[in-house]
C-alpha cells in the first residue's frame, strides 16, 4: 500500500522554525513506521535525521511521536496507524530538546535516571565465599522494572513534564518522571540494597513520587509493559509504610481512606480540609466561597450508605487492608 | 435498556447538577435506571494506592450487587469507569484474588462471578441508545455551537482494560455525540490529556497549569465550551478555572458542560432542570449561542 507520512522537520542550524514535510512511500502490510522512514531516507531524502539501531524493540533508540503519541517506530505498524490510508503524523518525542528532525537529546533523561542512584548499595558484604542469595520470587517482583529498555517513551508522554516545561521548566529539572521513578523502585525493592529508607526519603520531596498525576499515559505508551505509574504508586505505598507521612499526598490519601472507611462514600469537605496543611486552608477559601455562591458546596452531611452497608464496608477494610501485594 | 446506576460520590456532592441531569435525560433516552444506593465508592484510584485488596473488594461488592439485580452497571464518571475496569481486569484473570474477595463478601450473601458488564453514560449513548436514535430525539440542535471534548484519563487508558480492542472508536465517542446533538466538535491536543485534578493539593501550580493549558488551547481553536464525561475533570476545569486563569496570567471564561447536560439541552430540556446555573464559569454565553432562553 501507499502510505503518506507527514514528518515534523527541524534543523536548529538552519535558523528556520519547525515545519511539516509530506512523503509518500510504498509499505507492506506488516511494515513498521521505522521501515517507512528508512525508505524515505534512503530513496527520497537523505537529509532526514532519525535514530535507530536494532529494529527489534530492544535497543530503545527509535522512540518518537506517531499520530501524537510516543512509541517505538520499529514496533508500530503503519497499517495500525492508518487503517484506511489516512496520513500518519510523525514527529520527535515530547519533553526532550530536539537535536534535529526526529532525534531528541536524551541527556535530560539520563540525568534524571542518575538522580535516583540506579545501582545497588548493598546493606552488608556478601556471605563469605558466596555471592548474595536472593529468593527467586523477590527478584521476579523486580523483573517488570528490569524490562525497561530506557527508550524514553514514558517521559515523552508524561503530562506532568509537559505542564512543567509549558511553564518554562527545564527538561533536566522538576519531576523525575516515570522512567527514573520505575528504576528507583527496582532498587528500593531489591532485598540486597541497604538504603531503601534513604531512597524513599529522597523521593518524598518536590519532583518525586507525589508529583505524578495518575494519567496512565506512561502505562499506555511503554512498549515493554513496565507500567511506570503503577511503580510510582507502589513507591508511595512503601514510603508511607516506612513512616514518611509529612506530605499533602499522604494527608490526601489518608483522609480519602478514612472517609470511605467511615461513610462508604466520599466526604468531599472533609477530604478538602484534611488534604492540606493549616496554612494552605486559607488558599482554598476563594474556591470554597465561589462554590458556596454557585450552590456547588458539597453537602455538610454527605451522602451516607445505609447502616448495613456501612458495616459491610468496614468488614471489607478489616479483612483486606493488611493484605499487601506480593 | 435497564441499568444498575452507579452515580458515584462527586455527582452526589460537589457536582449535583450531574446527578440531576443524568436523571433528567434517562427517561427520554429510554434508559431505566435503578440507583445503587448501597454501593460504596470505587476508591478513585486512591484506595488502591493504599490497599489494592480493599479497592478490589469494594468494587467486587458493587459488581455482585448488580449481578443480583440482573443488570449491567452504568456509571457517569470517567474515574469510576477506569477504576471499575481495572478491578474487572485484576479479578478476571486471578482465581486466588477473586476467591479472597468472595470470601469477604460471603458475610453479606454476595458473590462476584466474572464477567460483569460495566459501562458508562458516554458508552451507553453510542453503544446502547445509538447515535441515529439520539439524533432522532434531538429537539434543539446546537447549531453553530463549537464544543471541545474532554475525556478524562481513566476512560481512555490503559486501553487494554477498557475494551478498545473490540471498540476502537471509544476514543471518538464524545466528538460523535457532540455532532449528533447538532454541535461542531473542536479538535485540540489536550482533549485526551490530564485535567490536573489528582495533584491539586500536592502540586497546585502544575495542576492548575494543566487545566489552564487545555482550556486555552481549546479556546484558541475556537471552542465556545468543553464537554466532559468526568466530574473530577469538571471540578478542575470549571470550579478551579478562575485560579487556572491566574496561573496562566489571562482570562479564560470557557463554560464546561457535563455530558448529560449537553444531551439534555439537545433533547430540549430547560437549563434549570440540568443544573446549568450551578457552575462557576457561567454557561450563559454558550446557552445564548445555542438559542436557549430562561
Amino acid at each position: 500500500m501507499k502510505a503518506t507520512l507527514i514528518v515534523r522537520r527541524y534543523d536548529p542550524e538552519s535558523g528556520k522554525p519547525p515545519y511539516d514535510q509530506t512523503y509518500t512511500v510504498a509499505v507492506g502490510e506488516s511494515e513498521v513506521v521505522l521501515d517507512a522512514l528508512i525508505k524515505i531516507r534512503e530513496e527520497q531524502d537523505g537529509s532526514l535525521a532519525l535514530r535507530c539501531s536494532c529494529r527489534s524493540a530492544i535497543c530503545g533508540s527509535c522512540a518518537m511521536n506517531m499520530n501524537g503519541h510516543p512509541g517505538l517506530a520499529c514496533k508500530t505498524k503503519v497499517a495500525a496507524l492508518s487503517p484506511h490510508g489516512e496520513p500518519v503524523q510523525v514527529g520527535p518525542g515530547g519533553n526532550l530538546p530536539v537535536i534535529k528532525d526526529l532525534v531528541v537529546d536524551m541527556g535530560p533523561f539520563w540525568s534524571k535516571v542518575r538522580q535516583v542512584t540506579p545501582w545497588l548499595r548493598p546493606g552488608a558484604p556478601p556471605p563469605a565465599n558466596e555471592e548474595y542469595r536472593v529468593p527467586n520470587e523477590r527478584m521476579l517482583d523486580l523483573s517488570g522494572m528490569m524490562a525497561c529498555i530506557m527508550c524514553g517513551a514514558c517521559v515523552m508522554a508524561c503530562t506532568v513534564l509537559e505542564a512543567e516545561q509549558g511553564q518554562g521548566g527545564k527538561p533536566d529539572e522538576g519531576f523525575l518522571g516515570p522512567a527514573a521513578l520505575a528504576k528507583a523502585l527496582r532498587f528500593v525493592g531489591d532485598p540486597r540494597d541497604g538504603t531503601s529508607r534513604e531512597r524513599l526519603e529522597a523521593l518524598m520531596g518536590g519532583g518525586g513520587i507525589w508529583d505524578c498525576t495518575h494519567c496512565f499515559e506512561c502505562v499506555q505508551r511503554c512498549p515493554k509493559g513496565v507500567a511506570p505509574m503503577d511503580r510510582i504508586l507502589e513507591l508511595r505505598r512503601r514510603a508511607v509504610d516506612a513512616g514518611f507521612t509529612d506530605h499533602n499526598g499522604v494527608r490526601h490519601a489518608q483522609a480519602f481512606v478514612d472517609s470511605i472507611r467511615k461513610h462508604g462514600q466520599l466526604d468531599e469537605n472533609y477530604l478538602a480540609r484534611k488534604s492540606v496543611t493549616f496554612g494552605e486552608l486559607f488558599q482554598m477559601m476563594p474556591v470554597a466561597l465561589r462554590m458556596l455562591l454557585a450552590g456547588k458546596m458539597p453537602p455538610m452531611f454527605p451522602h451516607n450508605l445505609p447502616g448495613d452497608s456501612r458495616e459491610d464496608v468496614k468488614r471489607i477494610f478489616e479483612a483486606m487492608e493488611e493484605e499487601k501485594p506480593a | 435498556m435497564k441499568f444498575a446506576w452507579f452515580p458515584g460520590c462527586v455527582s452526589r456532592g460537589a457536582c449535583r447538577e450531574l446527578y440531576a441531569s443524568v436523571k433528567a435525560v434517562a427517561p427520554i433516552l429510554g434508559l431505566e435506571l435503578t440507583e445503587m444506593t448501597e454501593a460504596a465508592c470505587t476508591g478513585a484510584g486512591v484506595i488502591s494506592e493504599h490497599s489494592p485488596g480493599v479497592a478490589d473488594a469494594l468494587n467486587a461488592r458493587t459488581f455482585a450487587m448488580a449481578q443480583k439485580m440482573g443488570l449491567p452497571v452504568m456509571n457517569n464518571c470517567s474515574t469510576c469507569m477506569g477504576v471499575m475496569a481495572g478491578v474487572q481486569a485484576r479479578l478476571g484473570g486471578d482465581g486466588t484474588a477473586l476467591g479472597r474477595v468472595n470470601g469477604v463478601l460471603k458475610a453479606e450473601a454476595l458473590e462476584y462471578k466474572p464477567p460483569v458488564r460495566v459501562t458508562n453514560f458516554l458508552w451507553v449513548l453510542v453503544e446502547d441508545v445509538g447515535l441515529e436514535k439520539l439524533k432522532s430525539l434531538v429537539k434543539r440542535p446546537l447549531r453553530g455551537v463549537r464544543l471541545g471534548p474532554f475525556y478524562g484519563c481513566y476512560i481512555l487508558r490503559p486501553e487494554a482494560n477498557l475494551g478498545f480492542g473490540e471498540k476502537p472508536e471509544r476514543g471518538k465517542y464524545l466528538e460523535q455525540v457532540i455532532a449528533a446533538c447538532g454541535g461542531d466538535p473542536v479538535d485540540y491536543e489536550g482533549k485526551d490529556k490530564c485535567c490536573g485534578f489528582p495533584i491539586l493539593t500536592m502540586n497546585r501550580k502544575n495542576s492548575l497549569s494543566m487545566a489552564g493549558d487545555h482550556l486555552l488551547e481549546a479556546r484558541g481553536n475556537g471552542a465556545h465550551g468543553l464537554v466532559t464525561p468526568c466530574p473530577l475533570c469538571h471540578l478542575n476545569l470549571d470550579a478551579q478555572q478562575p485560579d487556572a486563569a491566574k496561573v496562566k496570567g489571562q482570562r479564560i471564561d470557557l463554560p464546561i458542560l457535563h455530558l448529560p447536560q449537553l444531551v439534555g439541552l439537545a433533547l430540549g430540556l430547560e437549563p434549570k432542570d440540568l443544573g446549568l446555573g450551578k457552575h462557576i464559569v457561567s454557561t450563559r454565553p454558550l446557552l445564548d449561542r445555542a438559542g436557549v432562553g430562561g
